[in-house]
Parts: C-alpha cells; sequence; structure tokens
C-alpha cells in the first residue's frame, strides 16, 4: 500500500501539465457558469450601491450581518496556504508536495474573496481607499492605530502580498517549463516575462530554494496576527457579551486552521477525479491530512467548549440569554445543531477510521461538511451576537439577509472557484518541480522482502541506501 | 469662570411623562430625516433622543415607565477606539463628535455602542417638498451610508460659547440658547443641560445630590464603564407595584 509508483520526468511533465496545454470537456462550461454566478454577485454590488445599503437586511441593532460573517469564513480558509506550504515546509513533513501550490492559490483567491465583503458592505464604498491608505497628509490626520479595521488591511494586505510572492517563487521553474513548451509566439513571450529568464542553473536554484524557504518563515508571525486581529474585530467592543472575549483570538486562528486544512482536502479530491492526478496525490496524502484534521479539530472543539464555559461561568443574565439565544432559539437553535454535529461530531469520529482517511470520496464528503460547520460557526457567532438580548428590551430586533446580500456571497464562493479553474488553465496547480524532488528524495523502504521508495518518507537519497545494500 | 467645559446633562425619570416631545424636537432641530412607518418596520428610523416605553406590573396593576435614551457622551467610549478613520472621537468640552465627512460608514461604532444610539442612514435621506424650507441651516444635512448621532445641539453651544467668549461674559445655564433642542421642548423640566465642571451649575449640584449614597442617581450601564456624561434619577413611586407571585 505504501507503494508510490516511480514516474519519470517525462511523464511527470505530461501528466501535471494536461490541465494548461489541453482543455478539459468540463472546463468551459464550468468556467461561463462560474463567471455568470460572479457577475450577478457584481451586478448585485452595484445595485446595492446605488441604492444604499437599506436593500440588505442590516437594521439598528444588527448593523453587521452574513458579510462580516462570510469575511471571516474567508480568512479562515486563507489559513490553508500558510499552514500547508509554511508550517509543513518547515517541519518537513513531506506529504504536503503535491498540494503546496493549490493551497497556497487558494489562499490568495480566498483573501481577495474575503476582502470583497467587507469593502462592499460600508456605507460608502467609494471612499474605501481612504480607509486603507488614508494618509491624506493635507488635513493631517493619521489613521486611528487603536481601531482594529485599521489593523485588519495591513495584516490581511500582508499576508496577501506574502502569498502572492510564495506562488510565485514556487512557479518559476514551472513556468520555465511551460516557457519551453508554449507553441504559440505570443504564449511564449508571456511565460517568457513571468519566468523571470529562469534556466535551471544551480545559483537560480539556489536562490528559488532560498526564497521560498526565508518566504515561508517570514510569513509564520501572519499565520497567528491575521486571524487574531480579525477576532479582534469582536473581541474589543465591550459591550456586546458574546464578542468581548479574551479567548477570541486563539479559538478563531484553530477554526481557521480546521476549515483551511479541510478545504486543503477538499482541493486534493477535486483535483483527483478533475484533473486526474491519483498518480501524485496518493491515499497516504489523503491519511495524512486527515490525521493532521483529528488533532487540529480537536483542539478547535476545546477551544470552542471553552469559550461557552468562560461565557456562562460567569452566570451574567446576558451572556446566559445570548447562549440561549445561540444553542436553543429558532431559528438559531437548529443552525446551531447543524454547526455542531457537521464541524465535529460526525467528521472526526469518521476520521479515526482508517478506511474513511485513505478514500478520497469520504474525504472529501466529510470535508465538505466541516465548512458547511465553520461557515455557520461565524454566523452563529456575528448575528446573534448582536441580536444579543439586552437589558434594553426595547432595542431587541432580528435580522434576515436579503437576497442581495446572499448573492454576493454565493458570489464569493464562485469568485474563489472560478479563479483556480482560469489559474489552472494558464499555470499548473501541482508544483513539478516539487514533485520531482521528492521522487529524488523518497525514502527507500522494506517491506516483506522488497525494498521499494514510499509515498510520503523521505530521507537520505536513493544512493545512500544502494552502497549500503 | 471655568478653563473647559464638560457638557452633560441629568434626566429626572420620575418627571418625564413620555410625551415625545424631545423627540419632536430633535428631530426639527437636528435635519433628521423623518421617520416613516416602513423605516420603524425595517427597525431603521433615526432617532437622536427616543423614549424608551417600558410595561411594569400585571394588569389591573400596570404601570407605563419611560425612560429617554439618548447619545450618554461616554468618557471613555466604546465607539471611539474603533473608528479607523477618526469619524468619531471625544473632543475636550466632554462631547462624544461624530464627523460626518470622515465617516465612511463601517458601522463598527455602532456595534460597539451598548446604548444603541448610533443610526445609521441606510436610505438617501428626503424630506417632502413643503419640508425642505425649514431644514436647520447650522446643521449639516448627512448623506446616506454614514452614521449620525446626538451632538447635544453642538451648533448652539458652539454659538453661545462663542458669543459670550466675544461678551467676555460667563456663560451660565441657558444663557443664549445653550441648551438642546430636547432640553427646550420638555415640558416637565425632566432634562436638565448643563457643565459639569461648574461647580455652580444646575447639573453639577444635582449630579452631586444625586450620586452620594442613598441618591436617587445612576448611570446607565454603570458596569461597563463607560464614564457616561448622562445622569439619570431614579423613579419615586408613591404606589409600589406588588411583585408577582413566585
Amino acid at each position: 500500500m505504501q507503494e508510490h509508483t516511480q514516474l519519470s520526468h517525462k511523464q511527470i511533465n505530461e501528466d501535471l501539465l494536461k490541465g494548461v496545454l489541453t482543455v478539459p470537456k468540463w472546463w468551459l462550461p464550468a468556467v461561463s457558469f462560474l463567471g455568470l454566478v460572479v457577475l450577478t454577485g457584481l451586478g448585485a454590488f452595484f445595485f446595492m450601491m446605488y441604492h444604499g445599503l437599506g436593500v440588505t437586511g442590516l437594521n439598528r441593532p444588527v448593523m453587521w450581518g452574513v458579510f462580516i460573517a462570510n469575511f471571516v469564513f474567508w480568512i479562515g480558509i486563507s489559513h490553508a496556504g500558510i499552514m500547508i506550504s509554511a508550517i509543513l515546509r518547515l517541519t518537513q513533513a513531506e506529504w504536503r508536495r503535491p498540494i503546496t501550490r493549490a493551497a497556497e492559490v487558494m489562499t490568495v483567491f480566498s483573501l481577495i474573496a474575503a476582502l470583497h465583503t467587507p469593502l462592499m458592505h460600508v456605507g460608502r464604498p467609494w471612499r474605501v481607499l481612504y480607509w486603507i491608505f488614508p494618509y491624506d497628509f493635507s488635513r493631517g490626520i493619521w489613521p486611528n492605530i487603536r481601531s482594529p479595521f485599521v489593523w485588519d488591511p495591513s495584516a490581511v494586505g500582508t499576508y496577501l502580498i506574502a502569498s502572492s510572492l510564495f506562488v510565485f517563487v514556487c512557479l518559476l521553474p514551472d513556468i520555465a517549463i511551460l516557457r519551453d513548451r508554449a507553441k504559440k509566439p505570443i504564449v511564449k513571450k508571456i511565460y517568457a516575462q513571468m519566468a523571470l529568464g529562469f534556466r535551471g542553473t544551480p545559483r537560480q536554484w539556489k536562490l528559488q530554494i532560498l526564497a521560498g524557504i526565508l518566504l515561508s518563515a517570514l510569513v509564520l508571525p501572519v499565520f497567528v496576527s491575521v486571524h487574531s486581529i480579525v477576532s479582534w474585530d469582536f473581541a474589543v467592543l465591550i459591550g456586546v457579551e458574546g464578542w468581548h472575549s479574551t479567548i477570541f483570538a486563539p479559538y478563531f486562528i484553530i477554526g481557521a486552521i480546521h476549515s483551511g486544512v479541510s478545504a486543503v482536502a477538499m482541493l486534493m479530491a477535486l483535483s483527483v477525479w478533475l484533473y486526474g492526478l491519483d498518480k501524485y496525490i496518493k491515499p497516504d496524502h489523503f491519511d495524512a491530512i486527515a490525521r493532521l484534521l483529528i488533532v487540529v479539530a480537536t483542539t478547535w472543539f476545546f477551544f470552542f467548549f471553552l469559550e461557552w464555559v468562560y461565557a456562562l461561568y460567569t452566570l451574567a443574565p446576558p451572556e446566559i440569554a445570548l447562549r440561549e439565544l445561540q444553542a436553543f432559539q429558532w431559528p438559531y437553535g437548529p443552525l446551531f445543531a447543524i454547526f455542531i454535529i457537521t464541524s465535529f461530531v460526525i467528521p472526526v469520529p469518521l476520521w479515526l477510521f482508517k478506511r474513511v482517511r485513505r478514500s478520497v470520496v469520504w474525504m472529501f464528503w466529510t470535508t465538505v461538511l466541516v465548512n458547511i460547520g465553520m461557515w455557520l460557526e461565524r454566523f452563529l457567532i456575528v448575528i446573534p451576537g448582536l441580536i444579543r438580548r439586552t437589558h434594553m428590551t426595547f432595542d431587541w430586533g432580528t435580522y434576515h439577509p436579503s437576497i442581495v446580500e446572499i448573492l454576493i456571497v454565493v458570489e464569493t464562493f464562485a469568485f474563489v472557484c472560478l479563479g483556480m479553474l482560469l489559474f489552472a488553465k494558464v499555470l499548473p496547480l501541482v508544483p513539478l518541480f516539487d514533485v520531482k524532488e521528492g521522487m529524488v528524495n523518497r525514502r527507500l523502504i522494506k517491506v516483506g522482502r522488497r525494498v521499494i521508495p514510499a509515498t510520503i518518507r523521505e530521507g537520505l537519497p536513493h544512493h545512500y541506501y544502494e552502497k549500503k545494500q | 469662570m471655568v478653563d473647559s467645559n464638560k457638557w452633560g446633562m441629568v434626566v429626572d425619570i420620575d418627571r418625564c411623562t413620555g410625551c415625545q416631545g424631545c423627540v419632536v424636537a430633535c428631530q426639527s432641530e437636528n435635519n433628521i430625516p423623518i421617520n416613516l412607518e416602513e423605516h420603524f418596520n425595517q427597525r431603521r428610523a433615526i432617532q437622536w433622543i427616543r423614549i424608551e416605553r417600558y410595561w411594569e406590573g400585571e394588569y389591573p396593576d400596570v404601570k407605563a415607565r419611560f425612560i429617554p435614551i439618548m447619545c450618554q457622551h461616554c468618557g471613555s467610549a466604546p465607539c471611539e477606539p474603533v473608528c479607523p478613520v477618526y469619524a468619531t472621537y471625544h473632543n475636550n468640552e466632554g462631547l462624544n463628535v461624530q464627523v460626518y465627512n470622515r465617516c465612511i460608514g463601517t458601522r463598527f461604532c455602532a456595534n460597539g455602542c451598548p446604548y444603541h444610539v448610533r443610526f445609521f442612514n441606510f436610505w438617501e435621506p428626503e424630506w417632502p417638498e413643503s419640508l425642505k424650507n425649514q431644514l436647520n441651516p447650522d446643521v449639516t444635512v448627512r448623506s446616506r451610508g454614514i452614521m449620525e448621532k446626538c451632538s447635544f445641539c453642538v451648533q448652539r453651544i458652539q454659538r453661545s460659547t462663542r458669543e459670550s467668549e466675544r461678551d467676555n461674559e460667563v456663560l451660565e445655564d441657558g444663557d443664549r440658547g445653550l441648551n438642546p433642542a430636547c432640553v427646550n421642548a420638555c415640558a416637565s423640566n425632566s432634562l436638565i443641560f448643563g457643565n459639569f465642571n461648574d461647580p455652580d451649575s444646575t447639573v453639577s449640584k444635582m449630579k452631586e445630590d444625586a450620586m452620594q449614597e442613598g441618591g436617587r442617581g445612576y448611570r446607565l450601564m454603570e458596569n461597563l464603564g463607560t464614564d457616561t456624561n448622562v445622569i439619570y434619577l431614579r423613579k419615586v413611586d408613591e404606589f409600589v407595584v406588588e411583585a408577582p407571585h413566585g
């Protein structure tokens, strides 16, 4: 079972560039459908901008709605990239190789999707630049650095720049291969420009590898900061019982890793099905990511539990009223049940079984469940948090997302899928050079009398073992 | 004479009849768009001061309780530090000020306000043709997409302090039209406005009296530590409603 098919470089090039050099049958219909959804969402946005935020379901106690829940969700998904490419790279978990790029590209697109909604949902979107780059020297007003909304764009911006650079640096050798294979002169020229003259000289390889390691080490602080800052958007408000919690930062981060790593497992399953990469993404990879997920999900559940314990331990009536609203009252009660069941109760016990961990179908559907649950988690933090039952019963309110809001939320999902599909058409989603490097470094293991290359275990190169024998 | 002013208000719940006169006065003084029925149904009506009505007791011993709630001009306001563009900040006269031109409408402040006294312009404000000539020229008409809230009628405070400075006079309670529109309109004198830094002002004396041991004074949601500039005086009940069983 642990044996890996040893593939020639030619075979790897052919397999992994298939998505770029040929057009799969489903590609055009899928892209046009997703494009249509994105356009509808943009239409909804311009409608909202023209008529004002009155077209949303927001009202006085509930000033933030599904947009913000969706923002937190996408920031959470974006943690996949950093987890896979930085942490697993630095800890030398070799099973990461075929999925690093997909995870990083998803990070980039989900960050853009995350930035969509808060920028769209401000009252005057045409003034957004003045918030993100508010250095209006003529008026002498500096941004209010006490506001988490100033920390947000800087953290997310840093993350976006770092991940885009990381994607690009890791792409260089593959772009060079594409440049050499491109037939049309224009395409060749574009790839040539993008490859920055990469020819595979030892010095270039050294720089490329160094840049990758440096970027993944430098991006580590962002791993902690981005979602902490997103959580402070909520935690700094003393007047909102459900939000004002010191545990929010670690709780959000671990939740982000939970949904992010699940999204990577989804991506792995999709690339096996859509691009036929079953020679590269093996049951062993799913097994490894599921083991990681068990740890992450359990830690997340622990934090979730702590958050509730801390809230209820105070015995403060507003806190208890809020928790009751979140967990037992219509319509949040059923949503809460779905959230707990889909994000922990179903997937984690299933992942304990080896057959589930090694099955593409099972892994796909359990991780889809996790992400449904994690979206609901954010929804249940943001909205009941604002609908909270305060002392002033006169101001109690409720919230129903309008069709405009729903269209824009759907648009963010279509946007990420569309981005991934377009990327896969232009550049390979699985890093060629990384897979080749993995083939060379593969450790030989003994199964019975045979000595075979392992799928995900790496170590000293072949010849070391060959000499020994 | 005091170096700096600290504007504040005392609200005597015992006197409030819930007549909504302050609400109407505020509406016309501060160019607040007309709240139609649909705005109330959408829970987007804008009322810088509102009368909250609570029922107390069981039928037939029911009592209506009224409490006027406006921006509390907190000394340490939850809304101020969260605004990324400094659209809301604390000025040196104890006021929590809203700068409409800076506001981009993130609504972070409105979520942070425990009193729910910040109002967002969800729609472009509209007035019937007949009412356009009665708009107050001293107050900006706010556009869609920004926050607004009670300013303690800052336009009146500015005008009266400026004029008293010009004439080298000490500004005392209610001089030169200092009082906000709601205070002027209150028929039962339950709203009293003044300078907390001036020990001789009515509000200072009332505060001193009310906040001592056994006094009637309290602040809204004092447990949050918002250090509000509005002091409420508790209702004095002649007829104590018997608590329901249980």
